[in-house]
């Protein structure tokens, strides 16, 4: 069992797939996020797939301010993601509300709904920093890994 | 036959973005769709209460990060026309340029979605590496690759060396040849025609009665276009609106591939008649806008109408936006009943729809 967990936990650092989810961003976000996928960026060769299904997923990428309407779509899709799960807030919006925190239909950042692990600035940050944040969390992911008691917390 | 009602949306593997759709099916054809937005919805017009007219140029820009260029365009031109700025022609032409490299952008970017729609990743893939060449030059000429954020009130921020010029041109050639090239994959390849000839059709008189604008009115046999009005620069170079009749998906990406390829040769006239002068006229001394006006340009996906009331201060009394999906949503909705639900996420992608936009 032991040698069984160990080995999943291998796998889910080495090809974390990803879920996607356009929380009211302005498409900047999204595009760039998109763009790492295509052939310039590529992060397909290093195993990570973009997935349309939550259940399949290990890491959730947010883009775009939270409102009042996809607050329950957001919380729900990171219900129904398997434990341990990765939340990466992308671009301004995702981390304060960005340029649209005074609307009067803006919660504000991610971290007021989800837990948040990794923040990634810019507006819109560019591909590298979309790649360079989920590698951060996959560290972190696999430092829990190591820590089965921190683990069980989280 | 008993109904069934089937959710597509608000998240789903082919829409970047959540809109949903309430198919009300039959057997497995479409006999009613009703749509629910709101989920990206910020309330970015009000903002004018607490950002002054210069600023709101950056809020504008975020309505969609897709043609954020031609969004300020618009904005600066409604708020010149209300302060009686003379915008210099060098600006004109340097606007008309950053707008035609955006939509360029914004077409391959849906034809990329629009492949992989009906499941051809490779072609997907294809778009999107030719469209890296654009943003590399939004990049090297504006400083930004997707919010641009060139445009001020009395012109535009940067300027264009005559070594960019020339650079710009040879890059245009190589785009150019690219998309070319998947012109045989694209338009001719038995299963793209397949998914798309004949889906979700919208006939003329259609597209007339419900509004369509953008690639859905010109797909369906509509020679209209806001670029004929002559805003900027447009009338001094020499356009022709692309259009296609049959009015189905074929058509529309048809049109959008024609679109693609006629915005190169734009910028290839913009650059070749580019004058010689200033970019950006002095507003410091003018007094804030005040009255009310409304401009309309052309989109990536259609006609884009801003409507302003200014009262003198510093904040706008209104900004109202108008955007091209919002306009394309009840022809979607007529073309949905009939059609097979596998081939929904094609037809929705059609129209090109852009939420972010439509809710703003």
């Amino acid at each position: 069992m032991q040698a069984v967990k160990r080995f999943i936990n291998r796998m889910r650092s080495k090809s974390p797939w990803l879920l996607h989810f356009d929380c009211g961003s302005c498409n900047g976000c999204d595009i760039e996020i998109l763009a790492c996928l295509t052939p310039v960026y590529d992060v397909e060769r290093f195993g990570i797939i973009n997935v349309g299904n939550p259940f399949h997923a290990d890491v959730l990428l947010v883009s775009g301010t939270v409102n009042h309407r996809n607050k329950k779509v957001l919380t729900n899709l990171h219900a129904q993601m398997p434990s341990p799960k990765l939340v990466v807030a992308i671009g301004a919006c995702g981390l304060s509300g960005g340029i649209f925190r005074e609307a009067y239909n803006v919660v504000g950042g991610i971290h007021k709904v989800l837990p948040v692990d990794v923040y990634v600035p810019g507006c819109p940050p560019k591909p590298e920093a979309i790649i360079d944040g989920v590698v951060l969390g996959l560290q972190k992911l696999q430092r829990l890994h190591e820590q089965p008691s921190v683990e069980k917390e989280a | 036959m008993r109904k069934t009602v089937i959710p597509f949306g608000p998240q789903h593997p082919v829409l970047p973005e959540p809109i949903h759709l309430k198919l009300t099916l039959v057997d497995e054809r479409v006999v009613e769709a009703i749509p629910n937005l709101g989920y990206v919805h910020r309330g970015l017009e009000r903002l004018a209460d607490v950002r002054d007219f210069h600023q709101m140029i950056q809020v504008v820009e975020r309505v969609c990060g897709i043609c954020s260029m031609i969004h300020a365009h618009c904005y600066c031109m409604g708020i010149e026309e209300l302060m009686a700025v003379e915008v210099p022609p060098r600006a004109q032409f340097l606007r008309v340029i950053w707008s035609e490299v955006h939509r360029i952008q914004s077409h391959l970017l849906w034809l990329g979605l629009f492949a992989d729609s009906f499941g051809f990743e490779s072609l997907f893939m294809q778009f999107w590496r030719i469209r890296e060449k654009i943003m590399d030059i939004s990049e090297s000429t504006t400083g930004n690759r997707v919010i641009v954020s060139v445009n001020v009130i009395g012109g535009v921020r940067r300027d264009l060396s005559a070594e960019q010029t020339r650079w710009l041109l040879t890059e245009l050639d190589w785009v150019e040849e690219q998309i070319q090239r998947l012109q045989t994959t694209m338009m001719e390849d038995y299963t793209v025609k397949k998914r798309t000839v004949g889906k979700g059709v919208l006939t003329a008189q259609q597209a007339y009665e419900l509004g369509a604008v953008g690639p859905v009115a010109r797909g369906s046999g509509l020679s209209q276009d806001t670029r004929q009005t002559s805003y900027a620069a447009y009338g001094e170079l020499y356009f022709e609106p692309v259009v296609e009749t049959e009015g189905d998906c074929y058509a529309r990406s048809k049109v959008r591939f024609r679109e693609a390829l006629a915005s190169v040769d734009l910028i290839r006239r913009a650059l070749d008649k580019l004058p010689a002068g200033e970019v950006r006229a002095k507003v410091k001394s003018l007094k804030p806008p005040k009255g009310e006006t409304v401009m309309r340009v052309e989109q990536p996906r259609g006609e884009l109408l801003y409507y302003f009331k200014g009262s003198g201060e510093k904040n706008l009394d209104r900004l109202r936006i108008r955007t091209p999906t919002f306009a394309n949503i009840p022809p979607l909705l007529a073309m949905l009943p009939g059609v097979y639900l596998s081939d929904v996420p094609v037809v929705t992608l059609s129209i090109d729809p852009c939420i972010s936009c439509t809710e703003r």
